[in-house]
């Protein structure tokens, strides 16, 4: 067995959580660029599209992260596709991120008026146009801090990742604990670690929640 | 090589996946109700004006907000032996949902609490309420049910959550999906019943919620 100082295992995760930031990165701008693009979509109001959506966002809500991310890890291979761990999870907390990204917007376009749509429509506007410079403006400023406080969810979700074997902050975690037999102390790491990702996120979205607050009364 | 999807290969295990659904519930269930009454108690120390008991419910608070769950599960299970407190696998799943739900619901409750109009705990003081009346009947009461949605929505995602606990081997449901699919192989068609499974599970503990948002809420007349 060899031996682990605490400095070694406080560098040993701290080299796992550059993982954990770029996984997160990765699935909160994918999931953001999915999520935006339905959110279009569903706002052009075809009924099946707003019902495939509506479905999508049941979907992911009502699952377990845990179960989407197996399902991408076993399913993709079916179709051919042979996908390391990264991939499905990469993959998979993209349509995760995605589906309440969509929601929680969707939630800032509709408290936009309906006036400022047709104000902007006998303009002679069409939807793109309404939609970039009209209402998506508008919306935007109250969706930043709920948006912020979802990445908080989104670091947390990383951990799941760990279970389909991607080595991130959790799994390091688990291999160096294996090595060291000090589960106290390298949990507790684990968790400062997460805790200084998460923090400053949750604060600087409740900051920008007081700050906006001013702005829209 | 086209693959044949094989659903069948399930059926022979169906009393496990039953098994994990009943221990799943059980994990909600408990994880719940002591949940939400921490979160009650957490939200009352928050509103209190002790700044010490106030403060460490804050600290509290944020460090379950601010790390994942799998982690604190971990730290719960392998972690705690270390200081001589040693639990089941059930026990530490039961303890890390309590833990965590009684974060979130603690802030929940308190945004409840914030939302009570001053002008009503002084109507209740002037008609000679003491202290825990004013807490249970003006305030707590109507806090509850403006944030039953949250509250109710929090618990559907802490039921989700406990899908991880299959990772220190507490028997539910996710955990009777990966013995199924170590032993016949099936690991697409396994997870993807069992998330049916969970999705209906989800599905059906809302609109419990929402029956039971009713009932505990429905204006009753006292004569």
């Amino acid at each position: 067995m060899s031996e682990f100082s605490l400095w070694d295992i406080v560098y040993n995760l701290l080299l796992a959580a550059r993982w954990t930031v770029l996984l997160s990165l990765t699935a909160f701008v994918l999931g953001g660029i999915v999520g935006l693009l339905l959110l279009m979509v569903r706002t052009a109001g075809n009924p099946w599209v707003v019902r495939f959506v509506r479905g999508y966002v049941e979907l992911f809500q009502g699952t377990p992260l845990l179960m989407q991310l197996f399902i991408v890890f076993f399913g993709l291979p079916l179709i051919g596709l042979d996908v390391s761990p990264w991939v499905a999870a990469t993959f998979g907390l993209t349509l995760f991120t995605s589906a309440f990204l969509t929601e929680i917007w969707r939630g800032c376009v509709e408290s936009v008026g309906r006036g400022q749509w047709e104000a902007s429509a006998s303009l002679g506007m069409n939807f793109t146009q309404q939609m970039r410079y009209i209402v998506l403006p508008q919306a935007l400023r109250i969706a930043i801090p709920p948006t912020v406080g979802f990445s908080v969810q989104v670091v947390k979700g990383t951990a799941v990742a760990s279970i389909i074997g991607f080595v991130e902050l959790t799994k390091a975690g688990t291999m160096i604990t294996n090595a060291t037999y000090a589960p106290f102390t390298v949990y507790g790491c684990v968790a400062v670690m997460y805790f200084l990702i998460c923090y400053p996120l949750s604060l600087f979205a409740r900051h920008l929640e007081g700050k906006f607050r001013n702005v829209a009364r | 090589m086209a693959y044949k999807f094989d659903f069948g290969a399930i059926v022979p295990h169906w009393e496990l996946l039953v098994d994990g659904m009943i221990l799943t519930t059980e994990l909600t269930v408990i994880g719940a109700v002591v949940g939400v009454g921490l979160g009650i108690m957490g939200a009352w120390a928050r509103a209190s004006r002790a700044p010490v008991i106030s403060q460490i419910v804050g600290v509290y608070v944020e460090l379950i907000r601010n790390t994942p769950f799998l982690v604190q599960l971990f730290f719960i299970f392998f972690g705690l032996p270390a200081l001589g407190v040693k639990l089941s696998e059930f026990q530490a799943a039961v303890l890390a949902m309590i833990v965590n739900l009684g974060a979130y619901s603690t802030e929940i409750i308190r945004a409840g609490i914030l939302a009570i109009p001053q002008g009503q705990i002084e109507a209740a003081q002037s008609l000679a309420m003491n202290r825990v009346q004013i807490f249970r009947y003006v305030v707590l009461l109507p806090a509850l049910k403006k944030i039953w949605p949250a509250l109710s929505s929090q618990i559907v995602i802490v039921m989700l959550g406990s899908s991880v606990c299959s990772q220190i081997a507490a028997e539910e449901l996710t955990f009777g999906a990966n013995y199924i699919q170590a032993i016949n192989f099936r690991a697409f068609e396994v997870y993807f019943v069992v998330t049916g499974l969970y999705l209906a599970m989800s599905i059906l503990l809302r609109m419990g919620l929402k029956v039971l948002g009713n009932f505990l809420f429905e204006r009753r007349r006292h004569v």
